[in-house]
């Protein structure tokens, strides 16, 4: 699929009143802390090869939804949120590519619902998230994908650049991340691979929790609904011993790490 | 075994305990508000098993195989059961540290003939036991049966609605139960203090009544308080047999537990009440033990050992019933429900160093689902005691939550729950269980002009089939509220019959001592069915609902065309349906008068009869199929909450209280993984989750997390199973549905969050 991508500009358009959303629910513990009400926008302009959302590819496939009809349905679930501990998540898809519709969404869940907000990204279209929409986040999940660059373009179609700049403006910005590497035997487990995110994750100083994700096929169904083959096909899940080795590579260099 | 001696004053038993009104009137709650000792701290103090405590245990586990292999292990089928029929019997008894069994050996199951003659013969011939003549005259010939006495006054329309599944699991052929006797006095009063009471409350009642409308009660009144205080005397020759004697207070921990396990072990001797809850009883039981343990007579490992004990004896409680009994409530379940926490009315939590102990015997004698663990949720618990509830429930699925919060302001801060979700003060407050109707039932009924969908026969009264091609909801709305009418007058009419025979011939003697003679009661109706009932109404009102009718005229299916909000969404369309089910069927209930002037509460609770209910109602037009079953209790329909169970869990939480008093049930089913990725944060995020649910108003939740041998267990027993959820893309799945395949996958991995 080709995404046309925009160049970032000093100053955002105006928040948008409606965007493509996929779906939405209410999580515990898997898309930021506590209990949030989490928002898959549709879209993204990643193939990554062991995606389990491919329904979200697509801005098409997601249902045009106002500003105002998401942030009453969060306002339904705000008082558990506030008792339960816990806020409010854009994901997807990648939510950065309707960073107006965000920006009108954050800004509606930190100051009128008083929600925790955290945005959940792949970085690549990192500069599309001007000041203005960072200012009401308070926790980016930043996936990265892989250090190694050529293994990043395979495994998603582009290239790590953009998500590295957009890290180190977080670190600037002293943004509060939880970088997410999710691990896949034999294509990111490789040790120079892990040892290279860990370094740079450490480097930036921002980055206050490192999730380390197991690859999981449970999205190949979705796939053969959408009448294609699951590109991961038979690759095993990691082994616990896999996964721990990982996660201390990533303690080592002194983060936390679950 | 020795014989203990109490000779001792009440002076020196009640040495260092402070107050004054519990000591002239029986006040347990005074007592305990005057002396607890909340504990704010975490469970680290808590102690393992003693070797003492894993070998009695495990003389009951070695049965176990047999018990199940057989259905049961042992009858004394024999004997009809009294407090005192039996001789006393042990585990093990050079090692018990508290003793009494209902039977002379444990595991071996009593007859309790006073409930129904039908149920113990049907029992006994089952499980291929004698059934002995002689007993077969007296309890048909010379002593009736409050099942005999229901039979005789049920009307015709009564037995057709319950022949028809649209009243049903009546308390009719068994004991009622829901009663919880305060043990407790026991403990503090000793029995002659008791006694004594009975006989003021009794001499109160000598003169004639006035009001000759009260003649009939007064002379009830007082025949009730001859038995109970025949049941005290009772109690203490059952103790004596054990060696003690219990005429005076407890004066130690070990005699407070004894004293009172006694007085509970009486209740279960001479009632097979279907939910026999044992109360509120640890932090009264603390206060004896940090006496002990405070003058340098128990130690921590000497205290939990003592719990330990008086658990086992509690998981042990059997009775005697039919297969087709245990279907419907899948198993042989005795509900021995034991309240635990909340806050007091001066805001001091009500947790202390014995409210962790019992729930640390789940960790010292496994999980278990008796006795039934009850916390009293409330934000305002200690973070400590909060943590360790989370902790235990994530190791072991076995805790429920019921919201303090509103169970206070109604029924004072020392209330209990009895069997799942009924809230009453302990000692001054009573039920008359009444099972529940079939709503969903109900509702073809209403299209069908009160013939049952299934039989065909006329059951409900003859409102005039719809004979629309595309259902009308107005129309609908309006039959339906006339077979409510019927089925609320016909339920309130069965449930009073019922329990005027109960009183009669099965009275709770032991029990009703432990309470003040002044009862609050309450007739405890109840709805099953909520969700496929909303939910088909969303359709009728959403979607285009055509029935599809047979021969006869009669509606047997119905085609859905086009989509509908469903309860469980947090979406009002659909979930204002079932706050006004809830609503009307509560007013409907309130305009027949009951027995004994009981206040009319009704629940939303299935326990696990949903199964059973689901295959006596035929095709709904939510397009649930014919025999599937509801959902349990007040939770959504499974698969139609596709927002997540925190989601699910709002729309329960909008059911009002206030219409539904005797309790809302909700179960739900997660990973560990749905409640975040390490233990320590799984346990501050279902701590969370329970805080938000009680914030926004949710009475009840049964919280199930299954771990990966679980998982494992569901695939090869997959029956055992129905609700295990996991969230996959955004919405939930059930584990049971998924292909083998991806069911490994589930086991295989740690969750990645929302797939």
């Amino acid at each position: 699929m080709t995404v046309t991508l925009g160049t970032a500009v000093p100053v955002g358009p105006p928040p948008a009143r409606t965007g493509s959303v996929h779906s939405w629910d209410v999580s515990t513990g898997v898309d930021g802390p506590g209990t949030r009400f989490v928002v898959f926008l549709a879209g993204c302009p990643l193939t990554c090869l062991y995606c389990h959302n491919p329904d979200t590819w697509r801005m098409l496939d997601g249902t045009r939804t106002g500003v105002d009809a998401v942030v009453a349905e969060a306002t339904r679930h705000a008082a558990f949120i506030h008792a339960a501990g816990g806020g409010a998540t854009l994901t997807g898809g990648e939510p950065l590519l309707q960073p107006a519709f965000c920006t009108a969404l954050f800004e509606r869940f930190k100051h009128q619902l008083g929600l925790h907000t955290a945005l959940d990204t792949s970085g690549f279209l990192g500069a599309r998230a001007d000041d203005r929409l960072l200012a009401d986040v308070d926790l980016v999940l930043l996936d990265i994908k892989s250090w190694d660059r050529d293994l990043y373009l395979r495994l998603t179609g582009q290239h790590l650049g953009p998500t590295l700049d957009f890290a180190r403006r977080l670190a600037d910005l002293g943004k509060e991340v939880w970088v997410r590497f999710v691990l896949v035997p034999g294509l990111t487990d490789g040790p120079a691979n892990v040892e290279g995110v860990a370094q740079f994750a450490a480097s930036l100083g921002n980055v206050s929790r490192v999730d380390v994700l197991p690859f999981h096929t449970l999205g190949a169904a979705k796939y053969r609904a959408r009448g294609s083959r699951f590109p991961l096909e038979g690759t095993p899940s990691p082994s616990a011993e896999q996964l721990e080795a990982a996660r201390s590579v990533f303690a080592g260099h002194g983060l936390l790490t679950v | 075994m020795t014989t203990e001696q109490s000779e001792t004053t009440a002076g020196s038993s009640w040495a260092g305990f402070k107050g004054g009104l519990w000591r002239d009137a029986i006040d347990v709650r005074d007592f305990i508000q005057h002396n607890y000792t909340p504990y704010e701290g975490d469970g680290g103090f808590l102690t393992g098993p003693t070797e003492r405590t894993t070998a009695v245990w495990k003389k009951i586990t070695d049965r176990f195989p047999e018990e199940r292999a057989k259905g049961v292990y042992d009858v004394a089928h024999d004997i009809p059961s009294t407090i005192t029929a039996h001789a006393p019997g042990w585990i093990d008894r050079d090692r018990e540290l508290v003793v009494g069994l209902q039977t002379d050996a444990p595991l071996k199951r009593a007859i309790m003939p006073n409930g129904g003659w039908r149920m113990v013969a049907g029992a006994l011939e089952t499980y291929g036991y004698p059934v002995s003549a002689e007993l077969a005259t007296v309890f048909t010939t010379y002593r009736k049966t409050h099942n005999a006495g229901v039979f005789d006054a049920y009307t015709p329309e009564i037995l057709a609605a319950r022949r028809a599944g649209i009243i049903t699991g009546l308390p009719d052929a068994y004991g009622r139960g829901r009663i919880i006797g305060d043990y407790r006095r026991v403990a503090l009063y000793g029995v002659d203090r008791l006694i004594a009471a009975k006989r003021a409350e009794k001499a109160e009642l000598d003169a004639a009544p006035a009001d000759p409308g009260r003649l009939e009660a007064v002379i009830r009144d007082r025949e009730e308080l001859a038995e109970q205080i025949r049941a005290l005397q009772e109690l203490k020759e059952m103790a004596c047999a054990y060696g003690y004697d219990i005429s005076g207070p407890a004066r130690t921990g070990r005699e407070a537990v004894q004293w009172l396990y006694f007085a509970y072990l009486a209740a279960v001797k001479e009632q097979n009440g279907a939910a026999m809850s044992l109360g509120r009883t640890s932090t009264f039981l603390d206060v004896y033990l940090q006496r002990d343990i405070t003058e340098g007579r128990l130690t921590e490992s000497g205290a939990q050992e003592l719990v330990d004990d008086f658990v086992i004896k509690l998981r042990i409680v059997r009775f005697l019933r039919t297969p087709e009994y245990d279907q419907l409530f899948s198993g042989d379940p005795t509900w021995v429900t034991e309240s635990i926490g909340g806050i007091g009315q001066d805001g001091r939590p009500l947790v202390t160093r014995t409210s962790f102990r019992y729930l640390q015997t789940l960790y010292n004698l496994g999980p278990a689902p008796e006795p039934n663990m009850t916390v009293f949720w409330s934000p305002r618990l200690p973070r400590g005691f909060k943590e360790f509830c989370a902790k235990a429930s994530i190791d072991t699925s076995s805790i429920q939550y019921e919201s303090d919060e509103l169970m206070r302001p109604r029924f004072g801060d020392d209330t209990a729950i009895a069997c799942c979700v009924s809230a009453m003060a302990v000692g001054r407050q009573m039920q008359f269980f009444g099972a529940r109707v079939n709503l969903a039932k109900t509702l073809l009924y209403a299209v069908n002009g009160g013939r049952d969908e299934i039989s065909g026969a006329q059951v409900g009264p003859d409102t005039g089939a719809l004979t629309s091609d595309v259902l009308d909801y107005e129309e609908v709305l309006e039959k339906l509220d006339r077979q409510m009418d019927w089925l609320a007058e016909t339920y309130v009419h069965a449930l009073n019959v019922i329990h005027y025979m109960h009183d009669r011939y099965a009275y709770e003697r032991l029990e009703m001592a432990l309470h003040d003679r002044d009862v609050r009661r309450t007739m405890a109706c109840g709805i099953a069915g909520l969700a496929v009932a909303a939910d088909s109404l969303a359709a009728i009102r959403y979607a285009r609902v055509t029935p599809v009718r047979d021969a006869t005229g009669l509606a047997t299916d119905y085609l859905i065309d086009g989509g509908f909000p469903a309860y469980g969404n947090n979406d009002d369309r659909a979930d204002s349906i079932a706050v006004q089910l809830v609503e009307r069927f509560m007013a409907k209930v309130r305009r027949h008068p009951t027995y004994r002037g009981a206040e009319h509460t009704q629940s939303v609770l299935t326990i696990t009869s949903n199964v059973v209910y689901g295959k006596k109602t035929g095709n709904t037009p939510d397009g649930r199929r014919s025999g599937e079953p509801f959902s349990p209790g007040a939770n959504p329909m499974n698969g139609r909450d596709r927002h997540g169970y925190v989601t699910s869990a709002l729309s329960v939480a909008k059911l009002p209280y206030e219409h539904a008093q005797d309790g809302i049930s909700l179960t739900n089913t997660v990973t560990p993984e749905a409640l975040g990725r390490t233990p320590q944060e799984r346990i501050a995020n279902l701590a969370g989750v329970l805080d938000g649910f009680t914030a926004v108003g949710g009475f009840h939740m049964n919280v199930n997390v299954l771990d990966r041998v679980t998982l494992l267990d569901a695939m090869e027993h997959p029956e055992k199973y129905p609700q295990l959820t996991i969230r996959v893309s955004g919405y939930a799945v059930n584990f049971v549905r998924l292909t083998r395949e991806q069911q490994l996958d589930v086991v295989n991995r740690t969750f990645h969050g929302s797939l």
